[in-house]
């Protein structure tokens, strides 16, 4: 049963637990007393408009340089991290894939996806861009750079997770700019990583993509409005906001919040 | 004094002879593969200070190298039509804590010819060392010539390094240069490169240099396009931290028709050091046309986060980013 976010009603066998965090950023509020649990060995579903807070959740969450907290604390595997650098977070096995993911002038592919990987050998390697649909006999030599198209680069920014093999990867609309006929096959790969002992904070736009999660939370500017199973965070979504969702700055989110029971 | 040493005479000289290894060691530090130097068919010039150490040609190769007080004078010269399927080698430096090295060179390539020179560099004990590179280069109508030079220091930054080149790129030939300081110090680099070319030639010159600590970096590069459909390019690729400063200065001028020059200048600057770059553009003719961009800050915080977020410590990822650019 989903409905409103409470910090008690998290679970404590969560693998990440986001209490009570807030983030403003010139003045504004960005985040508002977000909670947020991901269960171990499931795939979580964030969805949200444009302008929610999902990347800015996601960055927070990684601990980015402009987007340390206000207040709230975050807990990866039962150890608080809400002042823990990039670097440790990442040791801990917390990772982020950028909705835009950064280029690199002279750093390959083949560098790229070592970096940080479990298994330091040519194989793992070959086998994540061919889990990616990207030819190792291309891509390995090629540069990360801006030759590389949108959606090419996203794919290497997902095969950079499968060989990090993280215990949490934050994907950030790992579906935006990649093609309808791939996205079956980007579906099925986050779908597994589960099974590869990676957990995932699937933020997502697309209420479609929570139908590979095993359960979901809807943000609304700035704050975590419902959580509970894929299909009611879709039904309520559906109901309440995607009506919404054509005219950025003019969605009546404090009605949403006040039926989430949160404003 | 003429050189004793002649094509293939590696000298027998015990002293020699481990100068000469220390040498290819520094080398292979550096990057270099010393098993390449060996091969049968390659054409090399080992200069340690002011000895030549070994000098072997190929057909189509020349060497003919003067050993000087404070170093080496050398004609290295390429027979017109030549082609090659490996680089030539050239190998120079000083194994001394102290001292001066002064390479005299000039280079001809004959009409037609093409080849690559692969140029190290090696400096690994320096302390209070200043290395000249004086050269003349001249291609001849058709050639082509990539010359690479990349040099290696010692941690101590104790070193001037001063290239100067002045090249002439006759019609139809190219120039590709590529000098690179990116391992160890760089003390004090002051590069002079000055390109003259002639119709439908090419001038490329990519620079590469990494300096910290109170390292100081100068390029003055020039290229004229005097003939029609010239074409010229500056790349440099420089970062600097610490406290080490950089200054680039790029000329391009555009002084027949249809000439075409580019200078590209991309540095990273961090900490207390200090970038400088400054283009200057000139055009004689209204159908020439010459550009310029230069990109000077940090490092990219996106970069940097992405390659955190894989594990990497900040100094870690800043150091990948930049050894990135310089590669």
């Amino acid at each position: 049963m989903g409905g409103e976010t409470d910090v008690s009603t998290l679970s404590t066998d969560s693998l990440l637990r986001v209490e009570d965090l807030s983030l403003k950023r010139a003045g504004r509020d960005i985040l508002s007393h977000v909670n947020l649990a991901v269960r171990a060995g499931a795939v979580h579903g964030l969805l949200g408009l444009n302008g929610s807070g999902k990347s800015s959740l996601a960055y927070a969450l990684m601990g980015c340089a402009d987007y340390l907290p206000d207040g709230g604390r975050i807990w990866f595997a039962d150890q608080e991290i809400t002042r823990l650098s990039i670097t440790e977070r990442a040791r801990l096995g917390l990772t982020l894939a950028w909705q835009e993911p950064a280029r690199f002038e002279g750093l390959t592919v083949s560098d790229f996806l070592s970096l940080g990987a479990k298994k330091q050998d040519r194989e793992s390697v070959r086998a994540a861009l061919e889990a990616v649909a990207l030819s190792p006999a291309v891509y390995l030599g090629r540069r990360v750079d801006q030759a590389l198209s949108g959606g090419e680069r996203k794919r290497i920014e997902l095969a950079s997770i499968l060989t990090m093999c993280p215990r949490l990867a934050i994907l950030d609309e790992p579906d935006s700019g990649i093609d309808t006929l791939t996205l079956g096959d980007v579906e099925t790969l986050i779908r597994r990583m589960p099974d590869e002992g990676t957990t995932v904070l699937l933020i997502t736009h697309r209420d479609e993509m929570l139908r590979i999660a095993d359960s979901a939370s809807l943000i609304c500017q700035g704050s975590v409005v419902f959580h509970g199973p894929p299909m009611e965070v879709r039904e309520f979504y559906g109901s309440r906001c995607r009506f919404h969702a054509q005219t950025l700055g003019r969605q009546p989110w404090d009605q949403v919040r006040i039926e989430a029971g949160v404003a | 004094m003429k050189s004793a040493i002649h094509a293939g005479v590696i000298p027998a000289e015990p002293g020699w002879v481990k100068e000469y290894e220390a040498i290819l060691n520094a080398y292979e530090q550096a990057g270099g593969n010393k098993a390449v130097l060996g091969a049968t068919g390659t054409a090399l010039l080992v200069v340690s200070a002011n000895r030549v150490l070994a000098s072997s040609e190929i057909p189509g190769v020349h060497f003919d190298a003067e050993e000087l007080p404070n170093g080496v004078r050398a004609r290295i010269s390429i027979d017109p039509g030549s082609r090659f399927d490996r680089p030539v080698h050239l190998c120079f430096g000083m194994l001394p804590t102290e001292g001066l090295q002064e390479i005299h060179a000039e280079y001809v390539i004959g009409k037609g010819a093409a080849v690559e020179f692969l140029a190290h560099c090696t400096f690994p004990n320096a302390l209070q060392l200043r290395h000249v590179m004086d050269a003349t280069m001249r291609l001849e109508a058709g050639s082509s010539m990539h010359y690479t030079e990349s040099h290696f220091h010692g941690p101590h930054g104790g070193i001037e390094v001063v290239p100067q080149a002045r090249v002439i790129v006759a019609e139809g030939a190219q120039f590709l240069n590529t000098f690179s300081l990116v391992h160890g110090r760089v003390g004090r680099l002051s590069i002079n490169y000055e390109v003259e070319v002639a119709a439908g030639g090419l001038a490329e010159l990519t620079t590469k240099a990494y300096g910290w600590s109170d390292d100081q970096i100068q390029v003055n590069e020039i290229i004229h396009l005097n003939g029609e459909a010239a074409r010229g390019l500056t790349k440099t690729r420089v970062a600097v931290r610490d406290r080490a400063t950089s200054e680039i200065q790029t000329t391009a001028e555009g002084n027949a028709p249809l000439a075409r020059g580019h200078m590209d200048c991309t540095e990273i600057v961090r900490d207390q050091a200090v970038a400088k770059n400054m283009p200057l553009v000139v055009v004689r003719d209204d159908r020439a046309r010459v550009t310029h961009e230069a990109a000077i800050g940090t490092v990219s915080k996106k970069e940097m986060e992405t390659l955190m977020a894989r594990g990497l410590g900040e100094e870690e990822a800043v150091d990948l980013i930049i050894r990135g650019m310089l590669q």
